[in-house]
């Protein structure tokens, strides 16, 4: 019989169903477990985590997450691999073992650790160096915030995970990895792809890129025919079934909810999707012009045909910096007038802003039940039954933004009518952590794999 | 004819960083080729005219029977910048399908499209 590798996602971000993961490897039958942990944010989150007390900087989440699935990757072998380490995998690993120590049955985890993607201590020889990581997007040098950066790390891509796993590990702890990696690796290893296998290793980051968000192909979010998805309260993450061609199918597990169909499939290829003929990552460049998708029964679609070329010689890099402080405050005003009513609450806290001399780079004003999302294509909304003002600040001064939050409440009784809403208390100020994309050549990012038993 | 897109088409949006893509997808197989002569870079341009700063990108995915597009500065700075409650572009997708195009009849006819009889968003 051909040889089918069974890589089921878990978690889509740090913060998804936290049951998924037990779910997956006790559903049915799978080889790998893929928990993929990391936005674009995250890392600086982890980063300030990890500066308050240097044993934490990882996705906490992730040690209750083994816990659960502990039996399957003991006695039915299920591996594990996750970018849970953040900024610190190490900790993460050193926190998995304590908590499983006990209870392995003496077999043991044999964990994989990837360290080398962090870039932080490096940034300043770097740039000295000749690595200006100018952001992707605006081109602006890092100079011009590098007192205000708290994370910098490479995206890296399946080679030190498929080295990991050759060297036994059943659990694998990365930091940025890409998240499509953590589907590619295991797959490329299973299969023994080489580093030149370009079609194949494409055919594995498609697939990543297919289950990366979770449930969000298998039904989630899916706009396509949305009312008769059955059973999202019970939703089926996805696995995908991979063939050494590097076709595959993506399924869930029988007697789950949700749905994977073309069209929900589809609307997950083209999420956060840029060029589709060059879908850029460390170890392979895709084309997703190429991808055929054809349904193969209930709840099965193969994807298949998908073409890959040789990767750039950059990896991106995700920066995180301080950028200043944000908040947002809200009031609900109720028909009749609701959206003039709002409006007039707009002008007024604008004009008191102003008066009290509150600069900010920034305001912005949405009438949430009105136009906050889709703006004048809304139409007329005059008749909304009610509205809700959203009034949003940013600026470099907390004190500013602080003062900001406390003009709203005021206009309960000294506004126009109808408003309510108002429960909660004054807005929370928020310090803003942006991200800066950047380039680095691919020589100066060595990774290194350690098994920890 | 006047056509409404969301009822020949599906989509997606998403970000990165402050550009948000909306990927739409054509129900039928066959409809796709009125996606593609017809939601053009310059239509949807003026669809969120005023809406985004930056220029509009289209890429084509026959085999998705899908478009892409890529709308610059349409997130308010994007990411944790952003003030936004749709910082992430989540729904700018349903956004591009209200908008209308308008097929000459024979053509609407012969690929049974639904007509739009409602206003033009």
């Amino acid at each position: 019989m051909t040889k089918v590798v069974r890589v089921a996602a878990g978690q889509g971000f740090w913060g998804d169903d936290l049951d998924a993961p037990r779910r997956q490897v006790e559903g049915g039958q799978i080889d790998y477990l893929m928990l993929d942990y990391l936005a674009e944010v995250t890392m600086s989150i982890l980063q300030k985590q990890k500066e308050r007390d240097p044993s934490l900087g990882y996705a906490r989440d992730f040690v209750g997450a083994i816990e659960s699935v502990l039996p399957g990757v003991i006695e039915r072998g299920v591996k594990v691999i996750a970018n849970a380490g953040g900024v610190n995998p190490p900790a993460c690993a050193a926190a998995l073992k304590a908590a499983t120590g006990k209870r392995d049955g003496g077999r043991g985890l044999r964990i994989g650790v990837v360290t080398g993607d962090d870039l932080l201590a490096r940034l300043d020889e770097l740039i000295e160096s000749g690595h200006l990581l100018d952001n992707m997007d605006t081109g602006e040098p890092l100079t011009t915030v590098r007192e205000r950066v708290l994370s910098a790390n490479a995206y890296i891509g399946s080679e030190p995970i498929v080295e990991a796993l050759r060297a036994g590990a059943n659990v694998v702890i990365t930091g940025r990895s890409t998240d499509t990696a953590l589907t590619m690796a295991p797959l490329r290893h299973e299969f023994g792809w080489a580093r030149e296998s370009w079609d194949q290793l494409a055919s594995g980051i498609v697939a990543g890129h297919i289950i990366e968000c979770g449930a969000q192909c298998s039904g989630g979010n899916c706009l396509h025919d949305w009312k008769s998805i059955p059973d999202l309260a019970n939703v089926g993450y996805p696995l995908v079934e991979g063939s050494s061609d590097g076709s595959f199918v993506v399924t869930k597990h029988p007697g789950t909810g949700g749905r994977v169909s073309v069209p929900t499939v589809t609307e997950q290829l083209v999420y956060e999707m840029g060029d589709p003929r060059s879908y850029i990552t460390p170890d392979v460049v895709a084309d997703f012009t190429s991808i055929r998708l054809e349904q193969q029964g209930e709840n099965r679609v193969r994807v298949s045909g998908i073409r890959g070329r040789p990767p750039t010689g950059k990896l991106k890099v995700s920066i995180a910096y301080r950028a200043g402080f944000k908040a947002v405050g809200t009031l609900v005003y109720g028909w009749p007038d609701a959206l003039e009513k709002a409006e007039l609450a707009d002008r007024i806290l604008r004009e008191r802003l102003d008066r009290a001399g509150l600069g900010f780079e920034h305001v912005l004003s949405e009438f949430v039940g009105a136009t906050a999302t889709h703006g004048r294509l809304a139409g007329d909304q005059r008749a909304a039954p009610e509205v809700q003002l959203r009034l949003g600040v940013r600026g470099p001064d907390k004190a500013a933004v602080e003062r900001f939050t406390r003009e709203i409440a005021p206009l309960v009784l000294n506004g126009p009518p109808s408003v309510t809403g108002f429960a909660g208390g004054r807005p929370k100020v928020e310090e803003i952590v942006a991200y800066w994309p950047a380039l680095v050549d691919k020589t100066v990012v060595k990774t290194k794999v350690e098994i920890v038993s | 004819m006047k056509v409404r897109l969301v009822d020949i088409a599906h989509a997606r949006s998403g970000d990165k960083g402050d550009t948000a893509n909306v990927g739409i997808i054509a129900l039928e197989q066959h409809w796709y080729p009125v996606l593609e002569k017809f939601v053009t870079r310059e239509s949807v341009a003026r669809h969120f005219d005023g809406m985004i700063d930056g220029p509009v990108e289209r890429f084509e995915l026959p085999n998705l029977r899908a478009l892409n597009f890529l709308l610059h500065g349409a997130l308010d700075g994007g990411g944790t910048l952003s003030l936004r409650t749709d910082a992430q572009g989540k729904v700018y997708s349903t956004a591009l399908l209200r908008m209308t195009i308008d097929v000459p009849d024979s053509e609407a006819k012969r690929l049974s499209l639904p007509p739009h009889l409602g206003k033009s968003a």
